[in-house]
């Protein structure tokens, strides 16, 4: 039976955490561990989860979870897969969350690795598309256009200059067993690719899209609204990597405004027609990409 | 396996364990302080599709046969569940 | 036991297998690379039962080990030079977190200028990262420091990592006959690796947590106590390891002919054995001068220096080491130590073998004689001169 609502695991194992309210990495977080269940060894880097989960005295993990180096989420995920293996125990899974920079830019070099070696472990990014930790700084994962502190927007520059880091794409270009997209605005989606990642050998790498109300500018009760009408307006999909092949999981008929998405958010508002037409553009390309190379689910 | 909220704030040195490791899910503050609104729910108008407690991000709202319950003790009160409520059946009230 | 005829890292080598880590994490650099390949060949012919991660890195090698020692199971690596250097920020990590992984490491320079032979400014920078730090002089104790390491580091009182120190090509590649112990005798001497604080399916347990300015000096001083807890762990190590294997070794410090010596070199790995022989062809003269090998630099043997020099009129210490800007660290931490115990004898320092330079018999001889002139100074061997000194 397909995990929804209503067969999803009753125990919380992200609870009492001091995220920020509304805040879309700890929704990921929290939907995965009960989809994933007790028997879930987890570990966060440096970031908004291990800084907002973990202060002593406040442990906010009901399962085993530990705090690797900022850039060491993936190189600690094997280690405590080898270890719990090598002492013969198999009932558990080695998850790992990390944000966008801990996996795009400081992570990507162990997560490289750990794909390599094709280690037994899933390794979700919950990706609010900047260093919000720190207080939202730009990474490699902020689209295009976006205002953050290190991406100011004036007369001259209109927030930051370069395009979204493929991850999705350049962890399947490992030929990793299993990958996929998400969005906290569609968590049947992403119950499902959690628990299809549960059952595979190998690395498992879902990139999920997690609005963070804080850097992003919104209200705090549109996160999940804002996660919804990213994929609807085709900047976002959901998609999944699988034996070499893409498949495209949900397809909008026709595309919601962007504009209307990208203006909602006080990170966007600065853009002028010009940007948006760019940002339109390129999401085009993407789906013309996306109708020749993925199979439509 | 939820982490509870526990008497004991074990911050002196005897307390303090000799390694960073610790039992997991100790809670020893809760979160109602940063309300401004809470989610009131109107037991009526629910028809049990559980949106509220899927989207919750901070878990706090708690599952029985058909209806929900919300644990005010964590709710941070960002109103995600009144957005996704198709029926209308929660409202944000002010605190008082 | 067997004989064998080993390089330090194959001495090494043989010394992990025979503690039988579970997991086992390396990037490769010279001149480390035979002690990870004699692992991978051990673990190839079944006589290793590990898990051999080829990391992408050094800072994925000791992240990967502390992943393992998380979850209770026994993990080894082994780097060198830039390679620790690199992996820098888990050092602390491991200790702070208390996972009793053991390194080996193998003493080489760091650039610039770029050079891949043997000193000790890779681990003497590491000094304040809070792991044990040991220093071995030849082959058979690079063995016996291995199997002894995991016993030290995995303590429940010190819960520790174990830096287990090799000079670069000087000891890691030159042969020398090595007694290699039975698995039973290891066995015997080595239990398995039990903590309760493992994450654990059934007892679940947050790990590597944040601590706040109210209990953050709680928990340094507890890793504090930790690695000064090793002081007796490796008294205690060493003479279990007596009983079983007949070797007997000496604690943080090994003293030569210190007994009634007027004048004492202090100095650290594979050197020692030249300064042995100097000190023997000095004693023939009838000069009373004697050798203190620090075995162990975290713990810091301060009371054992004291100890040893207290009847000395003038002690120097020669490393392959300097902090830019002021003088060899070690040397710091011996005037630390003689300061203490209120001993007050002129104390030289001589920085030497930079880089692979090699040390003279004759610059040791010299340096004792320069002891008779009851001075303090600093120097660079092979410059010298009295304006390097204060």
């Amino acid at each position: 039976m397909a995990v929804n609502a209503k067969t999803l695991n009753e125990s919380e194992f992200f609870y009492g955490h001091k995220a920020c309210a509304g805040c879309g990495g700890s929704l990921a977080v929290r939907i995965a561990l009960k989809v994933l269940g007790e028997n879930a060894v987890a570990v966060l880097p440096a970031g908004c989860m291990s800084a907002v989960g973990f202060n002593y005295p406040q442990l906010c993990f009901g399962n085993n979870a530990i705090i690797s180096t900022f850039a060491g989420t993936a190189s600690m995920l094997t280690g405590v897969e080898a270890g719990l293996r090598a002492q013969g125990i198999t009932d558990f899974h080695a998850v790992g969350f990390a944000g966008d920079g801990g996996t795009a830019d400081i992570g990507l070099q162990a997560l490289s690795g750990a794909i390599d070696r094709n280690d037994d472990i899933l390794y979700i990014c919950y990706d609010n598309e900047a260093y919000m930790n720190t207080g939202i700084q730009k990474s490699s994962l902020t689209p295009f256009g976006a205002r953050t502190t290190t991406t100011p927007a004036g007369k001259n520059i209109h927030g930051n200059l370069r395009p979204k880091k493929n991850m999705f794409e350049i962890v399947a270009a490992h030929g990793i067993p299993y990958a996929a997209t998400a969005s906290v605005g569609y968590l049947n989606d992403f119950m499902r690719k959690v628990e299809k990642a549960k059952s595979i050998k190998g690395t498992k790498y879902i990139h999920i899209l997690a609005p963070c109300p804080t850097g992003w500018g919104i209200q705090t009760d549109e996160t999940v609204d804002v996660a919804k009408e990213v994929v609807d307006c085709g900047l976002w999909y959901l998609a999944e990597y699988e034996n070499g092949a893409f498949t495209l999981n949900h397809h909008p008929k026709q595309f919601s405004d962007a504009a209307a998405y990208l203006k909602r958010q006080s990170r966007f508002k600065h853009l002028t027609d010009e940007d948006i037409d760019v940002i339109i553009r390129s999401r085009n390309e993407k789906w013309d990409f996306i109708h020749k190379n993925f199979q439509i689910g | 396996m939820k982490p509870y909220l526990r008497d004991h704030v074990p911050t002196s040195f005897a307390d303090v364990p000799d390694v960073i490791s610790y039992e997991a899910g100790y809670l020893v503050t809760k979160n109602a302080g940063w309300r401004n609104v809470r989610p009131v729910i109107d037991a009526q108008k629910c028809v049990g599709c559980l949106n509220c407690y899927l989207y919750c991000p901070d878990g706090v709202i708690r599952r029985s046969k058909t209806k929900v319950a919300v644990d005010y003790d964590f709710c941070k009160g960002c109103g995600i569940c009144q957005r996704i409520c198709k029926t209308g059946a929660i409202k944000m009230e002010a605190e008082k | 036991m067997a004989k064998k005829f080993l390089s330090g890292n194959e001495a090494f080598a043989y010394g992990v297998r025979l503690a039988r880590p579970q997991v086992i994490s390396a990037y490769p650099i010279t001149p480390q690379t035979i002690v990870v390949e004699k692992l991978s060949e051990f673990v190839e012919d079944g006589s290793l039962n590990a898990e051999f991660i080829h990391v992408e890195s050094e800072h994925s090698a000791l992240s990967c080990a502390m992943g393992a020692s998380s979850v209770g199971a026994r993990a080894f690596t082994a780097t060198s030079s830039q390679g620790l250097l690199y992996m820098a920020e888990c050092l602390p990590y491991a200790s702070g977190g208390r996972f009793p992984v053991v390194m080996m490491n193998a003493n080489r320079s760091t650039a610039l200028p770029w050079n891949i032979y043997g000193d000790q400014r890779d681990s003497l920078s590491q000094l304040d990262s809070g792991w044990i730090q040991a220093y071995a002089e030849n082959a058979q104790e690079a063995l016996d420091l291995a199997l002894m390491s995991f016993y030290i580091a995995e303590q429940k009182n010190v819960s520790t990592p174990f830096m287990a120190n090799l000079d670069g090509f000087v000891l890691t590649h030159t042969y020398e006959v090595v007694d290699v112990p039975t698995q039973e005798q290891a066995d015997a001497f080595l239990p398995k690796y039990e903590t309760n604080h493992k994450m654990d399916l059934k007892h679940p347990r947050n790990l590597a947590f944040s601590a706040g300015p109210d209990t953050n000096t709680y928990f340094k001083y507890k890793e504090h106590l930790g690695i000064l807890h090793a002081k007796e762990a490796i008294g205690e190590a060493e003479e279990r390891f007596e009983t079983i294997f007949g070797r007997r070794y000496s604690g943080l410090t090994e003293r030569y002919q210190t007994e009634d010596a007027d004048y004492i070199i202090i100095t650290l790995g594979s050197i020692s054995g030249l300064v042995r022989e100097v000190v023997d062809a000095l004693r023939n003269e009838g000069r009373r001068v004697g050798l203190l090998r620090l075995r162990y630099l975290r713990p810091f043997p301060n009371e054992e220096i004291a100890d040893a020099v207290k009847n000395a009129k003038a002690v120097a210490v020669l490393e392959k080491d300097v902090s830019f800007g002021n003088e060899g660290t070690v040397y710091t931490n011996v005037n630390s130590a003689l300061q203490k115990a209120d001993i007050h004898i002129p104390c030289s320092n001589y920085i030497g073998g930079l880089g692979g330079r090699n040390i003279s018999a004759d610059e040791i001889k010299t340096i004792f004689d320069e002891l008779t002139l009851q001075r303090s100074t600093i120097q660079f061997l092979g410059i010298g001169g009295e304006e390097n000194g204060s």
